[in-house]
């Protein structure tokens, strides 16, 4: 006889399980495992406002963000998303409008949007980015720069369906 | 004998003088750069404790000693609570964060920690006389707690990356835990002494 033990642990596991089959079972059916969906980042949605508008350039610039955006489990890059970043920056606070700012991944998933210098605030130079539109779960990141005098930061998004 | 107070002064002076000389004042509002040197003298304040209660100071008599502790204790207080309240004010989500435990930077469970072990103190020193605590007592419950401010403060403020000067800033944290460990140790010693 075989004995069953259910816990925390197992029917996490099992509801993963189901809830990856199924997804990707709808999503990609000739693939049984790939890539997993980024987290939300602690922290990542502090200061967020909703709806930043599409900028050519945050403020005057000389500081680059960028990343790039592809779906969950076949890891196919996504054309057209848009993506909202926002940072205290030496132009402004990161609550402040004028340091927020959105921009859409080219047809290679790729983003980059030219911002003013990240400068650090509570202890860490840092930027914030968030995917919101809708189509897909919502993510926060908060990626961290290796030092405050780097001019460039990274952040990458593996979005799952909403 | 007085080098000690120059050495004193240099240690909190110096830290505070460079990071008055930082360039990340020009990005900061106010509010802002009160709550961060309000946090430097805060940490200045930790140095200042020890020396006192070990009676390291020349010119101040015991009584002085300890009257002097007392207050900067209090004053310890006041500067941790303008370091929360402006942080708070400048970015309420990114204060709530640290106050909860959930924050992305590692340094800010250090200084929560710090600021209700701070707190404790403060509270149990005002209430020492009511609630009857022996000098022995007293020593039980406050060395421990200071052991915690001290390493608290020291990891949460080496952690920081903001408007203090990194050797400044060591040779403070350094002076910190070198002044706790001496204190605690001549503590140690007078009481195996007397035993």
């Amino acid at each position: 006889m075989t004995m069953v033990v259910l816990n925390r642990r197992s029917l996490l596991v099992a509801g993963g399980s189901i809830l990856a089959a199924g997804a990707s079972g709808l999503l990609l059916p000739a693939r049984a495992d790939g890539l997993a969906p980024t987290e939300t980042m602690s922290g990542g949605a502090n200061n967020y406002r909703k709806g930043a508008a599409i900028v050519e350039r945050i403020g005057k610039g000389g500081f680059w963000m960028s990343g790039t955006v592809r779906r969950a489990g076949d890891g196919a890059p996504l054309a057209g998303q848009r993506i909202q970043i926002w940072a205290h920056t030496t132009e402004g606070q990161e609550h402040e409008p004028q340091s927020h700012g959105a921009t859409l991944t080219d047809k290679d998933g790729k983003f980059r949007l030219e911002m003013p210098q990240i400068i650090p605030i509570f202890g860490q130079p840092h930027g914030h980015l968030a995917y919101d539109s809708g189509e897909f779960k919502t993510v926060f990141l908060r990626p961290v720069m290796r030092s405050a005098k780097e001019t460039s930061l990274e952040a990458h998004f593996v979005l799952q369906p909403a | 004998m007085t080098l000690i107070w120059v050495a004193l002064a240099l240690a909190i002076g110096v830290p505070i003088a460079a990071a008055a000389g930082s360039e990340q004042l020009a990005w900061r509002g106010p509010v802002y750069i009160l709550a961060g040197f309000a946090g430097i003298i805060a940490l200045g304040l930790v140095l200042v404790q020890p020396l006192l209660v070990g009676g390291y100071l020349p010119g101040l008599s015991a009584y002085r000693g300890r009257r002097a502790h007392h207050w900067i204790g209090g004053a310890l207080v006041l500067a941790v609570v303008i370091h929360v309240a402006g942080l708070w004010i400048t970015s309420p989500p990114d204060m709530i964060d640290a106050l909860t435990f959930s924050s992305p930077t590692p340094f800010s469970p250090f200084g929560v920690i710090a600021m209700w072990a701070i707190f404790t103190v403060a509270l149990l020193a005002l209430l020492r006389r009511r609630l009857g605590l022996r000098l022995r007592t007293w020593r039980i419950v406050h060395i421990p707690l200071a052991i915690v401010i001290v390493a608290g403060s020291v990891a949460h403020c080496l952690l920081i990356e903001g408007t203090m000067e990194t050797i400044s800033k060591v040779a403070l944290c350094a002076a910190v835990l070198a002044a706790t460990i001496k204190v605690i140790g001549d503590l140690w010693r007078r009481r195996t002494l007397r035993a």
